[in-house]
């Protein structure tokens, strides 16, 4: 019997160290594939000693026989540097090499994630396409695509860390679709954190990595609670608190602390501190608001122009200094920023105005940008109207 | 990304471009082979950009249908043959940006019509939801 996680885990350390030696990313993942093929034939009877040797020298074999037929010049250009070291360090550069190769500036975000969930996350293309709703041949020609675009760029060292985040982050927030997917459907919030996993092993001195982990595992520990049971979305204040998963709580918690005590302050840190603050708080009610304003002032400095930090600031200064205040806030954003509406409501109905923030409401809820959202905000208007209507 | 349907009418819609005043009925055959190929390479390029998610076409013909009570047949009205709005089928794609989704319409709508001009054809361009992001 063989374990797919171990070959799912093997699979893009293999990959990387096609890639390290120089070889094209196309032609190293078609090798990787033949090489897993084969194993799935010869390891019937159990895997060998070294998997991951065996599957690399198998690989390389491979790429070699698929370059002498394709081109006898392009051989002479792959450089083998060193022979594969099966140690930590060298596995964790390789993940580096792949997952910033992945998710290469020069690809659009969609591209780099599906790239890189077919070639580090080790996903089939099938259940990427099934992930973003789209056919399997379109979400085929979306990764070919972006292999193209990258070849003729060799990437013998590792490319930007800040793009990786950038990636990674966009998978954790942007795939979430719900509750858990089914079985056998690739759950792009779990992926996103395997992945950040690996990264943050692999730059142990990067802070921003371990504080993206962070703030995943902090936010991801609320997933029981966003949805009711019909399916509709939870908001913060009004979860089940008692469904949160404590343990990775801790575990995000414990990996901040240590990002923090590293005194280079990055978005995700921040970000993660703030998810923190809300995980912290028995109740809603006991949330610390004013640590929380902080923190918000603090991402404002770090990234200067982001409206969405903007309006959540404004609901902190809502609770720090009222409700006023954090419409005073508001006010000075853009109007025509997706979520104002919804921002403004919750405000006006904390000042006491129920009849302005059931309009509110109902606005946002035609700007909703998801019918998860729509669904909630129209849920509140109706609670306030009926409430208005039924003085009790 | 985000996914935009793009909605071809049959009727209503803003004015038409005078290159689409004459029906189909009015081209050469050549023009309406040369048309389709081109409606064709479109959807090709859409799958080539990783882009393409699906198309359909509707027949013109068909009725409004609605609950008609506990035990009861439904009931039905229409069809309206003088119907101010009228779908004639759709492309739904996968894109990146707002402006890429008109770019895709206008491409599309510069399909070649009598005389093998492009017919200036307006499309509906609407957004999909989206889902919730997950940091607040």
């Amino acid at each position: 019997m063989i374990d797919d996680n171990l070959l799912r885990d093997l699979t893009p350390q293999v990959l990387g160290v096609l890639v390290r030696r120089g070889a094209d990313f196309s032609a190293a993942e078609d090798a990787v594939q033949d090489a897993l093929v084969e194993a799935l034939r010869r390891w019937e009877d159990g895997a060998p000693d070294d998997p991951r040797a065996w599957l690399v020298t198998v690989a390389w074999r491979r790429f070699l026989d698929a370059r002498r037929s394709a081109s006898a010049r392009a051989l002479r250009e792959i450089a083998v540097e060193r022979e594969p070291g099966a140690g930590p360090a060298e596995q964790a550069d390789d993940t580096l090499l792949l997952l910033s190769r992945c998710c290469h500036p020069a690809l659009t975000p969609a591209s780099a994630i599906a790239l890189t969930l077919r070639a580090v996350g080790g996903l089939t293309t099938a259940q990427i396409a099934r992930a973003f709703l789209v056919p399997e041949s379109t979400m085929a020609q979306r990764i070919s695509r972006a292999k193209r675009t990258l070849a003729g760029e060799r990437f013998e060292r590792p490319g930007d860390v800040r793009a990786v985040l950038r990636v990674l982050y966009l998978m954790f927030d942007q795939g979430f679709v719900g509750a858990s997917p089914n079985a056998g459907e690739a759950d792009l919030a779990e992926e996103a954190i395997r992945l950040t996993r690996q990264l943050a092993a692999s730059v142990p001195d990067d802070p921003e990595a371990a504080g993206l982990l962070a703030l995943m595992l902090l936010h991801h520990a609320r997933r029981a609670a966003r949805f009711d049971a019909s399916g509709d979305l939870v908001a913060l204040a009004d979860q089940d608190r008692s469904r949160w998963d404590t343990a990775m709580i801790a575990e995000g918690v414990e990996l901040l602390q240590d990002a923090l005590a590293r005194d280079r302050l990055g978005e995700y840190q921040v970000q993660a501190a703030i998810a923190a603050l809300h995980d912290d708080a028995a109740s809603a009610e006991e949330t610390d608001w004013t640590q929380i304003l902080e923190w918000y002032d603090e991402l404002a400095r770090i990234v200067p122009v982001n409206p969405v930090v903007a309006l959540n600031r404004a609901v902190a200064v809502g609770h720090v200094d009222g409700p006023l205040a954090g419409l005073r806030a508001v006010e000075e954003l853009d109007a025509a920023l997706p979520r104002r509406e919804a921002v403004m409501a919750y405000l006006q109905e904390r000042a006491g105005n129920t009849a302005q923030a059931a309009r509110l409401y109902a606005a946002a809820a035609e700007r909703a940008p998801s019918t998860a959202e729509r669904t909630h905000l129209l849920k509140q208007a109706a609670r306030l109207n009926q409430n208005r209507s039924t003085p009790s | 990304m985000a996914k935009y349907l793009l909605l071809k009418h049959y009727r209503g819609g803003p004015t038409p471009h005078p290159n689409a005043a004459a029906g189909m009925d009015e081209w050469t055959p050549e023009e309406i082979t040369a048309h389709i190929d081109f409606m064709r390479k479109v959807a090709d390029d859409l799958r080539e950009r990783g882009e393409f998610v699906s198309e359909q076409a509707l027949a013109p013909e068909g009725e409004f249908v609605r609950y008609g009570g506990e035990g009861r047949p439904p009931v039905t009205d229409g069809p309206f043959a003088e119907t101010k709005d009228l779908i004639a089928g759709w492309m739904i794609i996968d894109v990146d940006s707002k402006e890429r989704a008109y770019e895709a319409a206008a491409y599309l709508s510069s399909a070649p019509g009598k005389d093998g001009k492009p017919l200036h054809e307006w499309l509906e361009v609407r957004p999909f939801y989206g889902v919730p992001p997950v940091v607040e």
